[in-house]
């Protein structure tokens, strides 16, 4: 077992593709030469050659869409995008193309691509460049999505996400790039697309979250370990499809929960699992389901008004107390 | 997270408590649902249990001494917490709110107990289901109790209850009304559940198992015009409760044969007189549920169950333990349960729950010697039934004397719900089970 970034994770996980596979390619801005402005592709250029991996001009909508194209006539796509923020302008493709048109087809074209980069805030990128998109992803059928929050679920999940007939969005973290966590060198990693994991098992209380959040609810979770309350950690990996038994399980377990996200409260994934829990652990709750989100504003620059509106381990560590009685 | 020791309602009806004795010392260690003192009741005497954990810091109530139900007489606390403000608050006013010591609980504690910071006065659980009567008239239990935080605004006076402490509760058989809620205005949670449970009062029910829908217990029949005029009529002609009483000799050499013959089988198989004619009545009354009513004012509600109430004397009076659903029991299961109430009842410990929900009574003085009596009807019920000694006679049969031995019983009846006729069947129907008593096993 070794220990490796996350960044050399997902690394990883498209050099074992593209080998795997001569059909899958990567395309984005700065991917290629410049060995992408993440080091994600670090390496690939060299490895594979120009016509799989290709820079684009700084039009997000136009390789969007030229990545639709190749999928439907049988190529797999990565297309990377520089962050989730950029990848605004290219919605129409994701959203009406790629998402839409196996329905729209009769069945005749699937689109077996992947649409992938970092998403949320960093630190001090402001308003426009500190986003997490999830949940209007999400909101549509025929995507899937996936939050993987440590290096070996990003390289599972990437891995299955290419490999994965429909359109997958892959949203990645730019402060995790640099995290590290223990991946398997000589065994292949896949993470099935769907499925949550008990990242911490705990009786108390169960805090259910995806992405860079598992990082702040595992510190919270330690924090609360300290003080005797022990809580399950549900990552819930893929935000569509969600795992629903994962959640109701933990839920049914700890009769009490709390739901973090990093995005903002209205209409926010967040919402989804709590109306999964109210309609499916209704008579097991023993307090009012709380979630913990970005504030309710754009992202300020300023440093002390962005520690404020983000989510963290210590708005977590309440926010358990608070299901729990105990504040 | 102090929790303030209160003198509880352990009756229905009590009012004030006496404290008997203490059985944990100031500077014990008290766990929750732990038993801290004697109280007796107006009725029995009963065990107070701690509501929270910590230190027994103070007790306030002197052996012997008595206090209303609701006033402060211990506090359990942290050995280290300034208890000051509480303790010299002691005296106040019954059932002064306990609202400002519901601190939280300190960031060590362990949450699946986590110390419930509450002492407010809360009725043990009773039986309330369908078949239990309404509770006699003074000083109900103060249900539901006052909210532990200063109630909010909206729900006005609603009880408050998570999804997971109502399922809780109807899987233990708990009444949710007689459980204090510790969460945010007044909401009963989990851990209020688990220490009413764990308080043993819901364990001591002994009809909790069979808990049917409370529409299959009973059925209320409107007062027909006809049965209006006899009650006022006949109220005005006797006193509230307008009784006549029925008398009837029963041969009793078939029951004392078959006593002795199970006997004879070895000790085991031993079954008082008494065990037999409350089996007999059981069984009597399941074929006659008109008989088997209350009488509640604007209606008659008759019961599709049969709980016997049971006269048992006491050193200083007498108590009604009731043996539930006799209709249904064993002679072998009603003998021990009587046995053991009236063990029970003799030394002052029966739960209120075993003696309140009797559908019928039956008082037996056999035992003193009385030929015959009559007895009160114990209202809402609508009947009792005195039970007289069993003694050799010399009677008519068939045309010769003989030697037999009889038993005279005496039904009270309420003449509101229960007419001559009606009482002279029932008795018929009893006389017919106990002069045949292999119709017991029928």
């Amino acid at each position: 077992m070794s220990v490796i970034t996350y960044r050399d994770a997902l690394n990883q996980a498209l050099r074992e593709e593209m080998h795997r596979d001569d059909r899958v390619f990567l395309m984005g801005e700065e991917v290629a030469v410049y060995q992408g402005a993440y080091k994600v592709s670090k390496g690939l250029l060299q490895e594979f050659g120009e016509m799989r991996v290709v820079d684009t001009p700084i039009t997000e909508l136009g390789f969007a869409g030229v990545g639709v194209g190749a999928a439907m006539v049988g190529l797999r796509p990565i297309i990377e995008f520089m962050t989730w923020n950029f990848a605004l302008l290219a919605i129409d493709q994701v959203v009406n193309s790629a998402a839409k048109m196996l329905y729209m087809s009769g069945g005749q074209y699937n689109i077996p691509m992947v649409f992938r980069g970092p998403n949320g805030a960093a630190l001090q990128l402001s308003a426009q460049h500190s986003q997490a998109w999830e949940s209007w992803l999400a909101h549509i059928p025929g995507l899937k999505v996936v939050a993987p929050g440590t290096p070996y679920d990003a390289k599972g999940l990437l891995k299955s996400a290419i490999r994965d007939d429909d359109p997958v969005i892959v949203l990645e973290g730019e402060m995790l790039y640099n995290t590290k966590g223990e991946v398997p060198e000589n065994e292949e990693v896949i993470v099935p697309i769907g499925k949550a994991e008990l990242k911490r098992e705990g009786e108390h209380a169960s805090i259910i979250t995806h992405g860079k959040m598992v990082l702040t609810a595992l510190q919270a979770a330690d924090q609360l370990g300290k003080q005797g309350i022990n809580v399950d950690v549900v990552d819930l990996r893929t935000i569509r499809p969600m795992d629903i038994d994962a959640i109701t399980t933990s839920v049914r377990k700890t009769n009490r929960a709390v739901v973090l996200e990093e995005g903002w409260e209205f209409c926010g994934v967040g919402a989804q699992v709590v109306d999964y829990i109210q309609r499916e652990c209704f008579d097991d709750l023993d307090a009012p389901v709380v979630r913990i989100h970005q504030a309710d504003v754009p992202m300020p620059y300023a440093k002390n008004l962005e520690r404020a509106a983000k989510p963290d381990a210590a708005k977590t560590v309440a926010a358990v107390k608070k299901v729990m009685y105990l504040e | 997270m102090a929790t303030k020791v209160v003198m509880e309602a352990l009756s229905p009806t009590m009012e004030e408590g006496r404290l008997v004795k203490w059985l944990k010392n100031e500077g014990d260690q008290i766990k929750n649902g732990e038993t801290l003192a004697e109280v007796e009741t107006d009725k029995a005497i009963m065990e107070l249990v701690a509501r929270g954990e910590g230190v027994l810091r103070k007790r306030l109530l002197n052996e012997n001494d008595a206090a209303p139900v609701g006033q402060l007489i211990a506090v359990i606390a942290a050995p280290d917490e300034n208890i000051d403000a509480l303790v010299s608050g002691a005296g106040d006013g019954a059932a002064a709110p306990a609202a400002p010591t519901t601190t939280s609980a300190a960031s060590t504690s362990v949450p699946r107990s986590p110390a419930q910071a509450q002492g407010e006065a809360s009725a043990p659980p009773q039986e309330k289901t369908a078949s239990a009567p309404p509770a006699p008239p003074a000083g109900r239990p103060a249900a539901p109790p006052a909210p532990s935080a200063a109630p909010s605004g909206n729900g006005g006076g609603r009880m408050r209850s998570s999804p997971l402490a109502r399922r809780m509760a109807s899987e233990n058989g708990l009444d949710l009304q007689a459980v204090h809620g510790s969460g945010p205005g007044g909401r009963i949670i989990k851990r209020d559940v688990e220490a009413a449970v764990a308080s043993g009062a819901v364990r001591q029910q002994p009809a909790a198992a069979r808990l049917v829908p409370a529409g299959e217990d009973f059925r209320d029949a409107p007062l027909t015009q006809i049965r209006k005029t006899i009650a006022r009529r006949l109220s005005e002609s006797i006193g509230p409760i307008p009784t006549f009483y029925l008398t009837a000799e029963f041969d009793m050499e078939r029951v004392a044969e078959m006593r002795g013959a199970m006997a004879a089988m070895g000790d085991e198989f031993k079954v008082s007189f008494n065990d037999i004619v409350l089996k007999a009545v059981g069984t009597a009354l399941a074929q006659h549920p008109e008989v088997n009513a209350h009488w509640l004012g604007d209606k008659i509600r008759y019961f599709n169950r049969v709980h016997l109430g049971m006269a048992v004397a006491i050193e200083d009076g007498l108590i009604t333990p009731v043996i539930f659903d006799a209709d249904q029991k064993r002679m072998s299961e009603i003998s021990r349960e009587s046995r053991e109430l009236a063990k029970r009842a003799r030394e002052r410990k029966l739960k209120p729950e075993e003696y309140t929900g009797s559908t019928f009574s039956v008082s037996n003085l056999g035992m003193f010697g009385i030929d015959q009596f009559t007895a009160i009807i114990n209202p809402p019920e609508v009947g009792i039934l005195a039970i007289g000694a069993l003694e050799e006679k010399p009677v008519v049969i068939d045309g010769a004397v003989a030697t037999r031995k009889r038993m005279r019983v005496t039904m009270s009846c309420d003449h509101r719900v229960v007419d001559g006729a009606l009482g002279a069947r029932f008795l018929q129907t009893l006389r017919r089970l106990i002069e045949n008593p292999l119709m017991l096993v029928y």
